[in-house]
């Protein structure tokens, strides 16, 4: 099988309707990041508390603001996570909210919000730690143990606490389901005294405080930074300095661009989403490699041609690798982007923008850049740069 | 065959033995639930999978240097009056921003000598500017001021350290945090309720001992009242609670005047306990160390008839009077201490003080539900991106399909034997690492087949193909593969916890990337051709 056999397009040709199309989407997703949404820092790097709370039926978003407004959360963002059918909820709250000095006040107070008809001295069980179910075990001791008790309530404690979260994903809707777990049936009774069930658990916390996300950003953008500069020297060091700048100029393209659709569609850009880029930059590098070299190659194979004949050549020779390698890494990004879960979404869209982009990239800015520079250097009247003799 | 083949045959099934032997080690049973646990001992998972709690925390180290400047002002005043050198102040102008600066008023400029001559020969750490208006300014030596910083981020490692293996955290992970400035990462897998081990870790448990010489007072003022307006210049007041059983003074504070030093310290304890007071109420006894004891023995003899209290972050827990000289025990109870709190008590004055504060920046908890959804779903992908690609390689390069797919797979392999030997930890980024390894180390496949194809085209012989396909492919390959890796690096330095673990696997993938689809790859070829009759075409 085979799709692309003996191709020759004429892609330098077409080199203006590229640059229209990168102009277009660079413009709209500056434009979106100095007008729009700007750039949708997530809570990694703008700070404050997010709490993912799952409910045991289907959440009512009004209800859970007024709770907040309650207890005097007033900026915080309450929003579905993933499918609906999971009942899942995240409450995000500014970094306004965080207190500095008890970073959890936050957490604490969006759980005793939802937990407002709480029955008087009862503890509840779905948000219960093994170690508070421990202790209230100890305390009534239902199994009689004499010795051990601490070593045997723990695993009891351990039963009932693997039972809510890994089989009924971490919401009880009745103390009786209980029944169906390991831990032993004395133990499980006493329960009923001192525990109630809430209708929601809470399954992840992410506190930010307001000194880390700024101290991040910077990361952020001094790992992109020496990442592209990375580059620069390796392909300087390899090929000519031209090169080096030509893929540098393609990938900060398509970093622009992806950053652009993230402030477009105002997703939240995390600290994996920020892998994502990095990967990106290495990937859509390989790409734009792969023709370089080719161009190297065939520079030595075909000396009387004109640069721009020899890109063109080389690019249709590479075509089929390119579109192979594009369509099957975009395969494995996709399956992450449809079976992922919700946590790799940002990640996953990062790498679906990028790797269109970077693919797209290689052959409609790195090329003509190459070929552009040489067209300027013979109309200033200098030699063509020496094209490298070293392939080694 | 030929001897270079089945040395090349032996290297390929030793390496692949190798890395199995990295991800299942030796199983008990060869059951999927045998081999499963036989993963989950080799294959570390994340916090983000497994659930936990991450936190990063800030020592305030201003604190380490305020107590060393605190206590270089009281060896200076000590100094300037045994030397008869007059003086009107001592005393840090910005405690807060400049801790280490100390500012000396009213000293004449005859007695700079003997004052230069003090601060060398007892403040070594300091330096000493200034002479105009009699006032003088000594800060810290640089260099004296790093090492102090690092030892305070150091020392509050250690103390974590011991108070958390107290705790029984399994496996926990405490080191400096090279991110930001004095900031440590502590990482509790499996703990899900932070509150009680952030209290535990946070507590400077500052222990001390002094004479109490007045009070309870209800009030601040009180106390001022009771000692005619005037505090006496040794002494402080400092909170505390009321007397228990006292009738009707309920919850509300009470103050005492007690003296400014110290008879004994934390740093004194060589044992805390928890056990219970003469009423039956939890408390914490403690014995003393052979230099404290003699000390405390000193001053209880000093002082029969008088009070002593006990005090705590600051805050009197008790008072007592002294009946009798005691060498080397103590209890502290009072307070209405609670059976736990007694004990967390006990283990954190076991576990030594902080030696400054610290400050909680950044705290993440994933629930255990949270996770195991999370490695179902990562599990899922990866999955079905691994065989979307495996089917589409057979299709598209029919034979060489199938040198492809057993390219990829020995190259997960050694993936993740290499996670397991370098006790890597997976997360689910690094999940999505994996899967992005399987796209990207498709690449260098694709790289050499095409090219084999294009000779062939081209009208070369299959072996010669081969041969020309993978040289001309290897310059690339190299290329494509350092550049990544040196993205990958650069993550690896900036990022921390699940992005780190992105990073890894990205590069152990791309390692192991060069070796199956060169190496192996190549081997195959070598092996299909060599049974082939000449001339006869091949597969791809």
């Amino acid at each position: 099988m085979e799709f692309f056999h003996d191709v020759n397009i004429d892609f330098l040709g077409k080199k203006w309707y590229f640059l229209a199309f990168s102009l277009i989407f660079s413009v709209a997703g500056v434009c979106s990041m100095l007008f729009w949404h700007g750039i949708p820092w997530g809570l990694d790097f703008r700070g404050g508390t997010q709490v993912d709370i799952k409910f045991s039926h289907p959440p009512n978003y009004s209800a859970i603001s007024a709770d907040m407004d309650r207890v005097g959360l007033h900026n915080k963002k309450i929003q579905r996570f993933g499918q609906t059918s999971n009942n899942e909820v995240l409450v995000d709250l500014d970094v306004r909210e965080t207190s500095a000095q008890a970073l959890d006040r936050g957490k604490t107070t969006i759980i005793s919000a939802l937990e407002s008809n709480a029955p008087a001295g009862k503890i509840d069980l779905n948000n219960a730690s093994s170690l508070t179910i421990k202790n209230y075990l100890m305390d009534k001791d239902p199994m009689h143990v004499g010795t051990d008790a601490d070593q045997k309530y723990t695993a009891q404690a351990q039963a009932i606490v693997n039972y809510r979260d890994n089989v009924q994903g971490g919401v009880l809707s009745s103390l009786d389901q209980l029944k169906n777990s390991t831990a032993d049936p004395a133990a499980v009774a006493s329960l009923n005294d001192g525990f109630f069930l809430s209708d929601f658990g809470v399954r992840n916390v992410a506190i930010v405080g307001p000194e880390v996300g700024g101290q991040l950003r910077q990361q952020a953008g001094l790992a992109t930074l020496y990442s592209l500069v990375g580059m620069l020297v390796y392909l300087g060091f390899r090929f000519e300095w031209i090169y080096g700048v030509a893929a540098v100029v393609t990938v900060f393209h398509d970093t622009l661009i992806t950053v652009g659709a993230f402030s477009l569609t105002n997703t939240e850009i995390s600290l994996t989403v920020i892998a994502a880029i990095l990967t990106l930059i290495g990937y859509s590098n390989n790409d734009t490699i792969v023709v370089f070299d080719r161009i190297r190659e065939n520079i030595k194979l075909m000396r009387r041609e004109k640069l721009s004949e020899i890109v063109n050549r080389s690019i249709n020779q590479t075509l089929s690798r390119t579109i192979l390698t594009a369509g099957l890494t975009f395969l494995t990004v996709l399956a992450l982007f449809l079976f992922g879960g919700e946590v790799l979404h940002g990640f996953s869209l990062a790498l679906v923008i990028g790797i269109l982009i970077g693919t797209y990239s290689s052959i409609a800015i790195a090329a003509p850049i190459l070929v552009a520079y040489q067209d300027w250097r013979i109309q200033k009247g200098k030699r063509p740069v020496a094209m490298p003799a070293k392939t080694k | 065959m030929n001897k270079n083949f089945l040395w090349k045959l032996g290297l390929i099934l030793a390496t692949l033995l190798f890395f199995l032997f990295g991800i299942f080690g030796i199983p008990h049973s060869l059951s999927g639930a045998g081999l499963l646990t036989a993963i989950t001992d080799h294959i570390h998972l994340g916090l983000d999978l497994k659930g936990g709690t991450h936190l990063i925390l800030q020592v305030q180290v201003n604190d380490a240097v305020n107590v060393d400047a605190q206590n270089a002002i009281e060896v200076l005043k000590q100094q300037l009056n045994s030397h008869k050198i007059d003086f009107s102040d001592v005393s840090q102008p910005e405690p807060q921003n400049n801790p280490d600066h100390i500012l000396v008023k009213g000293v004449q400029a005859s007695a700079r000598t003997d004052l230069l001559g003090i601060v060398e020969d007892r403040l070594p750490e300091y330096q000493i500017t200034g002479g105009a208006d009699n006032s003088w300014n000594l800060s810290m030596k640089p260099t004296m001021l790093t090492d102090l910083k690092t030892k305070a981020v150091t020392q509050a490692i250690e103390t974590i350290r011991n108070r958390i293996d107290q705790l029984g955290v399994s496996e926990p992970t405490i080191q400096e945090h090279g991110l930001g400035q004095y900031q440590i990462l502590v990482q509790l897998p499996g703990v899900d309720d932070p509150a009680r081990v952030k209290d535990i870790m946070q507590s400077t448990a500052m222990l001390e001992i002094k004479q109490s010489l007045g009070g309870p007072y209800p009030s601040e003022q009180a106390a001022l009242q009771d000692k005619g307006g005037i505090l006496p210049a040794d002494a402080i007041l400092l909170p505390g609670h009321s007397m228990p059983g006292a009738e009707g003074e309920g919850e509300g504070q009470a103050w005492y005047l007690v003296s400014r030093v110290s008879a004994v310290t934390g740093k004194d304890l060589r044992d805390a306990q928890p056990s219970r007071d003469q009423n039956g109420q939890p408390s914490v006894s403690f014995t003393l160390t052979g230099e404290g004891g003699q000390r405390f023995y000193n001053f209880t003899s000093a002082h029969v008839g008088d009070s002593l209290a006990v005090v705590l972050d600051n805050k009197v827990q008790e008072v007592a009077n002294i009946k009798e000289p005691i060498r080397d025990r103590g209890e502290i109870s009072g307070g209405r201490m609670s059976e736990q709190q007694s004990k967390d008590l006990s283990m954190i004055l076991r576990s030594g003080a902080l030696p400054a504060g610290i400050k909680y920046l950044e705290e993440r908890t994933v629930g255990p539900s949270l996770g195991t959804d999370s490695i179902r779903a990562g599990v899922r992908a990866a999955v079905a991106g691994m065989l979307a690609v495996l089917i589409f390689m057979l299709i598209y390069y029919r034979g060489a399909g199938i040198n492809a797919d057993v390219a990829l797979i020995l190259n997960l392999i050694i993936l993740l034997g290499f996670m397991g030997y370098f006790e890597a930890v997976l997360t689910l980024p690094g999940i999505a690492g994996v899967i992005l390894t399987v796209g990207m180390g498709v690449d260098s496949n694709v790289l050499i087949f095409e090219r084999i194809r294009e000779e062939l085209r081209n009208g070369k012989t299959p072996p010669s193909a081969v041969d020309q396909g993978f040289s001309h492919a290897w310059v690339t390959i190299v290329d494509t593969h350092v550049t990544t890796i040196v993205s990958a690096a650069i993550l690896f330095l900036f990022g921390t916890g699940p992005v780190k673990g992105f990073a890894v696997t990205l590069t152990f993938g791309l390692l192991a990337n060069l070796f199956t689809a060169v190496f192996v790859s190549r081997f195959i070829f070598d092996w299909i051709l060599s049974r082939k009759q000449r001339g006869e075409a091949l597969s791809i």
